[in-house]
């Protein structure tokens, strides 16, 4: 019962930052608040799920780093002023809202079907140990592939933001 | 386990529409990169609660890598964007045609 | 709900907030007035009675609660108000993974001295922090102010920088312990090691050796990690944004960077923040590379069976848990003082030298850290199977 209620508490949270971020058109800085909200919101969930370490990375990385890199560099372009708003086109926006009902549409009757009861877990699932021991026994050459990643994209970030030096 | 594995589900379509519908209407580079991230949150929940379901560890290490893959992203990203702004003072999307020229 | 949990958090809340909150006012003062050779705060009295200035935390919630709360105009309202507890609230809440005490046995039941035991117990304090960054980046912008923005930039790259360096340092004690949950890392603290056994390993010198079983020291991350230990402290410090690291409310500069804008007691919010935050980091620098509530050489288990054939089982329980709560503190208070020493002592830092030391010296460092203790595992895993 209480996972019930705590699953509709998160996820309304969840539900309603997505929101916020699409209908706040005047304001990038506010937007990206509401991402954080559903951010926070969805550790809750994975922790709900006994996804511990996962859901504490999610808030390291998500929370932590990645929504306060938005913020810095719309700060620093003095862009929290989003004089665009949305699209103009009404045919695109009629567009757009057939599509994505279309695709929540295909998604919920795929997860509609599924019956499946949950797997008896013990309570090592999801520590740091035992997501560890995935990580770097069978997953260890994803995991040194992901670092090769992480360092061509602090290059390439380098590369492409640093002003010339004349 | 009160919660049945669907809810967890639709939550994460719900999500994921969500963000499909920001990068379709939305104008604004970041707000669109903010939408991408909904989008790979809302897969992000489903794996976790995949998991979940079938008590294996596999699916929580998916979303470890892919918030590697949005870190990266987001980096490389919002460097592009600073550029961008440098050089043509827009964070509209439909300005950045250079390359239909 | 378990009494004794409530009792835990209602201790680790008035030792953060009720007791060191107030007294570190004093202290900085009264510190700060010790090392420029001055008075320091002895003015604030009641009925002609000063008690060396102990009355001036008083004064100064009396002033924060009762000073005029201005909102400037063009400020974000709802943000304006709200950043200031999230500047405070994630230093109020980390506290609760930190252990204080070992696991006692009294009166029936056994219970452990630290609020929430959690798996991922440092994880969970870097999460945390890296939350309360939004309360000093939003608080510039929120304010509507130009120094306030520049304020809240600063912050952000300093506090994002400083965070990789500050995880990765930890990373090799990790290696040591095994475990990221604190009190198994404050277990670990407990054993010692034969400073010398290495020549017995070697076959240099015969098993047995008097002095070589002599001398040992205890397993305190300080001195199985010192190189991580100084990072750490750096990197924590630069986190808390405190001299030598407080570029982003560089009085001198930027009037008080992000939070310029700030009155009242949300200005007050900030302040305890930070004070609590130095707790923080005197308790969890304890926890890591202090030995957590260890005395050096005597384990647990014996200080309990000790006490215990003096006062019996419940009651030595319980005094070992007062001994051991008692040499926690001493540490926290140590570490406390260190930082303050450290606050009055170096000269505020250039923004480049800022960026420079996270970057090309404290991260290379720590990574250098994580190789040389894996190496050195190995060798030890070597010699001694």
């Amino acid at each position: 019962m209480t996972e019930l209620v705590l699953f509709w508490l998160f996820a309304v949270v969840a539900v309603a930052g997505g929101i916020g971020m699409l209908l706040n058109l005047r304001n990038t800085v506010a937007s990206a608040l509401c991402l954080v909200l559903t951010m926070l919101a969805l550790a809750c969930l994975f922790v709900l799920l006994l996804a511990q370490f996962v859901g504490v990375i999610q808030v390291m990385v998500y929370a932590g780093a990645i929504i306060v890199l938005f913020l810095f560099v719309i700060m620093l372009l003095n862009m929290e002023r989003d004089t665009l708003g949305a699209e103009t086109y009404p045919v695109v926006k009629v567009l757009a809202a057939i599509f994505t009902v279309a695709v929540g549409i295909k998604l919920a009757t795929v997860v509609a079907t599924l019956r499946t009861p949950w797997a008896e877990v013990d309570e090592a699932f999801g520590t740091t140990r035992e997501f560890g021991q995935a990580l770097f026994t069978d997953y260890v050459l994803p995991f040194e592939l992901a670092s090769i990643l992480l360092i061509a994209g602090i290059v390439g970030a380098i590369v492409l933001a640093k002003q010339r030096l004349e | 386990m009160s919660v049945p594995i669907f809810y967890y589900q639709a939550l994460a379509a719900v999500l994921f529409a969500l963000g499909v519908l920001g990068v379709l209407t939305r104008r604004n580079v970041i707000v669109i990169f903010m939408s991408i991230e909904l989008m790979l949150n809302a897969a992000n929940l489903s794996l976790v609660a995949f998991s979940r379901l079938w008590g294996s560890i596999d699916g929580q290490v998916f979303v470890f890598m892919v918030m590697v893959v949005a870190a990266v992203e987001v980096a490389v990203g919002l460097a592009i964007v600073i550029s961008l702004v440098r050089n043509r003072d827009t964070v509209n999307i439909e300005d950045t045609s250079l390359l239909r020229w | 709900m378990d009494p004794v949990l409530v009792g835990k958090a209602v201790f680790i809340f008035l030792v953060t907030v009720g007791l060191f909150g107030p007294v570190m006012t004093w202290i900085e003062r009264k510190q700060s007035a010790l090392m420029q050779d001055r008075v320091g705060a002895n003015r604030a009295d009641i009925l002609g009675l000063r008690v060396i200035g102990l009355f001036h935390p008083i004064a100064d919630a009396i002033k924060m609660l009762t000073k005029e709360d201005t909102v400037p105009t063009g400020a974000h309202r709802v943000l304006h108000a709200l950043c200031p507890f999230i500047a405070a609230t994630p230093a109020l809440i980390s506290f609760a993974v930190i252990p204080y005490g070992g696991t006692y046995t009294a009166f029936g039941r056994e219970f452990n001295l630290c609020v929430a035991d959690l798996d991922y117990g440092v994880l969970y304090i870097f999460a945390i922090g890296s939350v309360a960054t939004y309360g000093s980046i939003l608080a510039g912008w929120a304010g509507n102010n130009n120094w306030g923005i520049l304020g809240s930039l600063r912050a952000s790259a300093q506090m994002i920088s400083y965070e990789v360096a500050l995880g990765v340092s930890v990373i090799g004690m990790f290696m040591i312990c095994g475990s990221v949950r604190l009190t198994d890392i404050g277990l670990v603290q407990q054993e010692t090691f034969r400073l010398f056994g290495f020549l017995e390993h070697f076959g240099w010198i015969a098993p047995g050796t008097g002095w070589v079983d002599a001398i040992t020291l205890p397993m305190w991350g300080i001195l199985l990690q010192p190189l991580a230990f100084f990072i750490f402290l750096g990197a924590i410090m630069a986190e808390n944004k405190r001299p030598p690291f407080d570029l982003p409310e560089a009085e001198s500069e930027l009037v008080a960077g992000y939070f310029t804008e700030y009155s009242g007691m949300k200005f007050g919010l900030y302040l305890l923040g930070e004070w609590t935050e130095v707790v923080v980091i005197a308790g969890l620098v304890t926890a890591l590379f202090l030995g957590g509530w260890a005395i050096p050489w005597v384990s647990d288990v014996a200080l309990i069976g000790f006490l215990s054939g003096l006062v019996g089982s419940d009651w030595g329980n319980l005094l070992a848990m007062l001994v051991h709560v008692g040499v926690f503190l001493v540490k926290l208070v140590f570490m406390i003082f260190f930082q303050m020493i450290l606050r009055w002592s170096l000269p505020r830092f250039r923004y480049d030298q800022v960026m420079n030391l996270g970057w090309k010296i404290m991260l290379p460092l720590s990574l250098a850290n994580i190789l040389l203790t894996g190496l050195a595992m190995l060798v030890v895993q070597e010699v001694t199977s």
